[in-house]
Formats: C-alpha cells, structure tokens, sequence
C-alpha cells in the first residue's frame, strides 16, 4: 500500500463524492422547501444519461449531449411537477413516497418502451479521454479530475445562488415558512416549479456525466438515490452545505472502506476470506458512518436543530 | 344415460388425454432492470426453438423475476401451485438459482438451467431433477485460468463479484491456474465504478487482469479500464463480452480475450440454422444467453417425443440422454447433470460497425466439472 495509490483512491473518493453532491443537492432543496420525498429523482438521473446518450449518438457532441441531459432532465421534473407533485405537498409522506415510487415504475417502463432493454452506448469525447500526470507520479484519468472540478464549480454555483440572489433567498424563506412568503407575494407555484427542475437538471447531468464512465441503462438511477438519500440524512435535511460536506464523506468512506478493511482483514485471517468478509463489511461502511453521524447528531451535520 | 352424456363424458376423457401430453413450462428469468437484456435473449432464444419445431404441445408462461430473489421464489411458488408447471427454467443468476430451484426439484419438478449453475447445486447438493444445460459455473473461469497459464502470464490480479457465481468464479480460475496472484478481490453485486479497483490494479504490478463482471458491471469496468491508461492484457468469462454489452462497450473491447462454451462462429449445422434465425426473427445477433436458451427448449423436446412427462424415471433418462443437436457441437451430460463440452479462447473484433467475437484456440476439450465426485447420483 503506497501513498500514491492513497492519494489515487483519494480523489476516487472525492470524484464518487461530488457526483453524489449533484443527486442529493437537488433532493435535499426539494426536501428542504416543498417537505417532499421525491423517490423519482433516481429516474430523472436516468433521463440526463438517455438524453445524452441520443443527442451524443445523433451529433458526436459531448458538450451538446451534457445540455440535452441538463434540459432534458429539467423539463421532465417541471413536467412532473405541474402534473403530479403538486397534488402531493398537502398529503402525508407516504403518499408521497408511494406516488414517486410509481413514477420510478413509469419512468423505467416508458424508457424500456422507448430504448428497449440494451444498454446505450455513450463515450466519453476525445479531448478528456486517456490519463493525465498529476504532481507526485499519480496516473489518474483525466475525465475523473474534469468530473471533481465541474462537481466543485456546480457546488459553488449553487452556493452564490442560494446565499447571493434574489431566488436565493425565497428558497431560504421557504425552507423557513412557506405560508409566510407565499402571504408576502412571492409565487409560491412558480418556485416550487423551479426549485423542482434546478434538482431535476443537476440529476440528469449527474446521469450524463456518469453515464460516460458507466453503462447508461433502464433503472441505473436507483442504487445512487439510495446513497444520495444517506448523504442528506448525514448532511442534514435542506441544507446545500450538509450535502455536500455529506457527500464527499460518503464518497471517501466508501471507496476507502472498499480498500482499507479488506487489507486490515488480511492481518487476522487468510487473504481470499480477508477479502470476501472485508468486502461485505465496506458494503456496510457508509451506513455505519451515517448511524453514527445520526447518534452524534439527530439531524444530521448541518440539519436544523429541532 | 344418455347419448348425450356419453358423448360429454368421451369429450372429457379426450381433453384429460390431450391436457396429459401437455408440458407446461414456467420460465422465471430477468426481464426488467440492469440484468434485463441477460434474461430477454434467453427468453428469445428458448421460445426461438419451441418456435422452429413448430411444436404445439408445450406452453410456455414467462415471468420476470426482477433480478430478486425474493420474487423469483414468489414467482416459482405461483407456479408449481397455480399454474401447475411441470419444469421450471430460465433462472440468469446464481443467488435466484439458490433460491428457487433446491425447493422445485425436492417437490418432484425438472429444473433445466438456461444459465445459472453454483457449486452447490452440482456437489452436495445435486438432485436427479436437476439439469444445467449451460455449463457448471466455474468451467469457463476454469478455462480462461488454464489459458493465462498457457498464455505465459505469470502475475494476474483477479477480481468477482462477491456472490455464488462470484466465488466460483475465482474459484475455478484458481483451480487450474496455480502460480503466483498479483492480488484477488470481491467486488459488490451491481457495483458501477471501479475506480478503486482499478487503482489496486495498477499498484499491484499485475502483468494480465482476469475480471467476471456480467452485465452493466462489465461495460463500466471496461470503459473505466481503457480510461485509466492501465494497459495490461484483460482475460475474462464470455459473460463480460457478450453481444449485447459489446456495442455498448465500443472500441475498449476490442481485443480481449474471453472464454466460452459458444461463438457464433462455431463451426456446426445446428449453429449456423440458430444464428440465421435469431437474427431473422429479432434482428439482432445471439448471445450465449440466446444459445444456451435454445439448447435448453431442444433438449427439453429431444426429451417429449421419447417420453411422456407423467413418467418421471423415463422422462430423466430422456433428458440424461441428450439426444438434441446442440449450437455448442458435442454435448453429453456428466454423471452430475452438468455438461461436458468443449471451451473456446474466443477475441473480440470489429466487423463492420458490429462488435464481435471470433474463435481463436480451444482452452479445454471435453470438459466436465469439478464436482462430480461430490454428487451422490
């Protein structure tokens, strides 16, 4: 175990982590303003990738599938708002959890209808392809380093548009009170609306921008929603910071939970059982992390204290 | 009693007779989610042959098991109670297979295998209902360890899924590659970035990578691998290049070798009539999920026209006797169910815009499994 494999599954970590970020911002900003459990967000990560998948297929343009996958995505999340969400904010959360739950279902089935069951092919474009040097002899594929610094830039993006703008603030106020803002003349429809596709749009470039290193099929949006779902608990529910402060605690723990108890397993017991049980037990890390983090902090790291 | 009861009466007796010689299959296969176009060509492939026979004493009822066990288990109970299934089949993966099929063949069913075979089921733990007409799960690990021994490799890493077929997997390579490991992990079942993997990978100063990651885990790992400039030689079971997952792979692939039981380049009749067909019908070309699945629907009619499924001593020994002209050239069942059979080192290739695999060696001739003495049949 060198420090350049450290520092190699280090920023492993990191890109796992801010590609998290992307998926649980927006469900930590729908959470935090509409009080809505959206299991659906997993399928608009699925449309991003689909999206870009076509667009990528039709025009050769890596750049131009990224924006389809970011309007995409958003389009289908306003759609569902105006159709669906909206009659959910007043109902309890399990109906809520059971009305997103049968959009999962449809989003999945309409895919399959529309792309068929085969995974679709989508390559990452020639220009961020192939490994770069990094200082202290560290290969790392450059398409992974592009991933971290396009997943910190959106995380500061939203930073300056929550804390700095005018929309900022009414999705602050929202998260507060939301009878009171809508009594001060602020359209309350119009803002759920937005905030509902702004986290729509940044899962489906999340989808896009994974999809490339990955395989862009039906239902792919799933295990991620799991993790994003651990993210903002351990975040704290509604906030941008806790997100992704959680997220890149995830996405550490994860990949060097992965490596590390494998190796410390192999001190005690033969190596191919090391790796077996150790594999098991790094399956297990994040939600070991996010007990404790619970049992330290009922809110989670940045959650309103209630 | 009159004419016309006794007409009635004959009519019924002749619709029990006609409903006796009816087979009913239940295929419980992958049809939605990542694992989806897995059980969709064994699906295909299956009812490609029941079709081609033109048979109309077999049913066939399919349903998909979501990849979960918990479901297949629903399913196949459905079956054998409600539907009133005379053989199951179709099961893609090996924890499913655990799940459903000891319980099918204790209550006295035919299970046929279109893909699934774990260790378990083949030793200890093999029933005389129980058929895998694929292969045992670990040959073509075996095989593509036997050909990294031929092939000079003297360090691979190695890497599975952590599941049944996962730890067969490693394994059967182990088995008969036995010289030095650059390093051996278990991955998670569904996993999609390999990052972490592949780091180890390029840290462990590995000269040949053997991987067994099917489905979407093997077309992530591959477009992750050829990203990360590691650029040592991959080995791996056909599982990780099979038709569909070439295409959607590209260029990365190309190259590999991979090790099978089948290829569409096979050189046999009965092959050549499959692929034309299966591409005549769905327009696409056949994976080994297809082939396997076709073996399965010929073995299971080679079996009907010599015995009546009511007599299930006779109906096995039609079975053991695989009397069907196999895709995959000789085929005969070991003493445990399991196949014997030729593996091939197939390579991937580039035909037209088509992403494929050729024949390049044979990596075992004849082979059968490694747990044929442990099965007490």
């Amino acid at each position: 175990m060198t420090a350049i494999l450290i520092a190699e599954q280090v920023l492993n970590g990191l890109q796992f982590g801010v590609m998290l970020f992307l998926m649980a911002a927006g469900l930590t900003l729908i959470f935090g303003v509409m009080g809505l459990i959206n299991l659906a967000h997993g399928s608009l990560y699925m449309v991003g990738a689909f999206a870009a998948a076509t667009i990528a297929g039709a025009t050769g343009s890596f750049l131009l599938a990224l924006a389809a996958a970011l309007i995409s995505a958003a389009l289908a999340g306003a759609l569902v708002e105006l159709v669906v969400i909206r009659r959910l904010y007043d109902r309890d959360h399990l109906d809520q959890v059971l009305a997103t739950f049968a959009l999962i279902l449809i989003f999945s089935e309409g895919t399959r209808w529309l792309f068929g069951s085969f995974p679709l092919y989508l390559d990452i474009p020639a220009w961020l392809s192939g490994p770069v040097m990094l200082p202290g002899g560290i290969q790392y594929p450059l398409y992974r380093l592009a991933l971290i610094v396009l997943g910190l830039l959106i995380a500061l993006g939203l930073w300056l548009l929550i804390s700095h703008t005018r929309i900022g603030v009414q999705i602050r106020a929202g998260e507060n009170d939301r009878e009171m803002i809508g009594a001060l003349g602020v359209n309350i429809s119009r803002l759920y609306t937005l905030v509902f596709a702004l986290g729509a749009g940044l899962a489906g470039l999340a989808g896009a921008l994974v999809g490339a290193i990955q395989s862009v099929q039906v239902g792919m949006g799933e295990p991620v929603l799991i993790l994003a779902f651990v993210v903002i608990v351990i975040g704290g529910i509604g906030s941008i910071k806790g997100a992704l402060i959680g997220a890149l605690l995830v996405g550490l723990a994860d990949t060097l939970g992965g490596i590390f108890l494998p190796e410390l397993l192999k001190l005690f017991t033969d190596p191919a059982k090391a790796t077996a049980t150790g594999s098991a037990f790094a399956s297990m890390a994040i939600y070991i992390l996010m007990a404790v983090v619970l049992v330290w902090r009922p809110t989670g790291l940045f959650g309103a204290r209630v | 009693m009159s004419v016309k009861t006794l007409l009635a009466a004959a009519g019924l007796v002749a619709l029990a007779a006609g409903a006796q010689a009816q087979v009913k299959v239940g295929m419980i296969t992958t049809l939605s989610g990542g694992g989806a176009s897995l059980g969709i060509d064994t699906r295909d492939g299956f009812m490609l042959a029941i079709g081609m026979a033109g048979r109309d004493d077999i049913d066939v009822i399919v349903e998909d098991d979501q990849q979960k066990p918990d479901i297949a288990v629903q399913i196949s109970d459905k079956m054998i109670q409600s539907d009133k299934v005379d053989v199951l089949t179709g099961i893609v993966w090996s924890n499913l297979a655990m799940a459903v099929v000891p319980s099918a063949t204790a209550q006295g069913l035919f299970y046929l295998s279109t893909n699934a075979a774990p260790a378990q089921l083949a030793g200890a733990g093999c029933n005389p209902n129980h058929f895998s007409v694929s292969y045992q799960n670990d040959n073509l690990h075996e095989a593509a360890g036997a050909y990294t021994k031929s092939a000079g490799y003297t360090k691979p890493f190695i890497l599975a899924p952590n599941y049944p077929a996962g730890h067969d997997s490693l394994t059967g390579f182990k088995r008969f590659y036995d010289g030095e490991l650059a390093g051996e992990i278990y991955t998670e079942l569904g996993q999609t970035d390999y990052a972490a993997e592949i780091a180890q990978i390029r840290a462990s100063g590995a000269d040949s990578v053997f991987f067994f990651l099917p489905g979407g885990m093997g077309i992530s790992f591959l477009k992750q691998y050829a990203e990360s400039g590691v650029e040592l030689p991959l080995v791996g079971p056909a599982f990780s290049f099979d038709q569909n997952i070439l295409q959607a792979v590209g260029d990365a692939a190309v190259g590999v070798k991979n090790t099978s039981t089948w290829s569409k380049d096979l050189d046999n009749d009965a092959n050549a009539a499959f692929v034309s067909a299966y591409e005549e019908k769905y327009g696409r070309l056949p994976s080994i999920y297809a082939a396997q699945g076709y073996d399965t629907a010929n073995l299971l009619l080679s079996a009907m026209d010599k015995a009546d499924i009511s007599d299930p001593d006779a109906f096995r020994t039609a079975l053991e006797d695989a009397d069907f002209d196999s895709v995959r050239g000789d085929f005969t069942f070991a003493s445990n169910h399991h196949p014997i059979q030729d593996i091939y080192v197939r390579e991937v290739i580039k035909e037209g815009d088509i992403y494929t695999n050729k024949i390049t060696d044979t990596a075992m001739e004849d082979r059968d499994n490694a747990y044929v003495g442990e099965c007490s049949m």
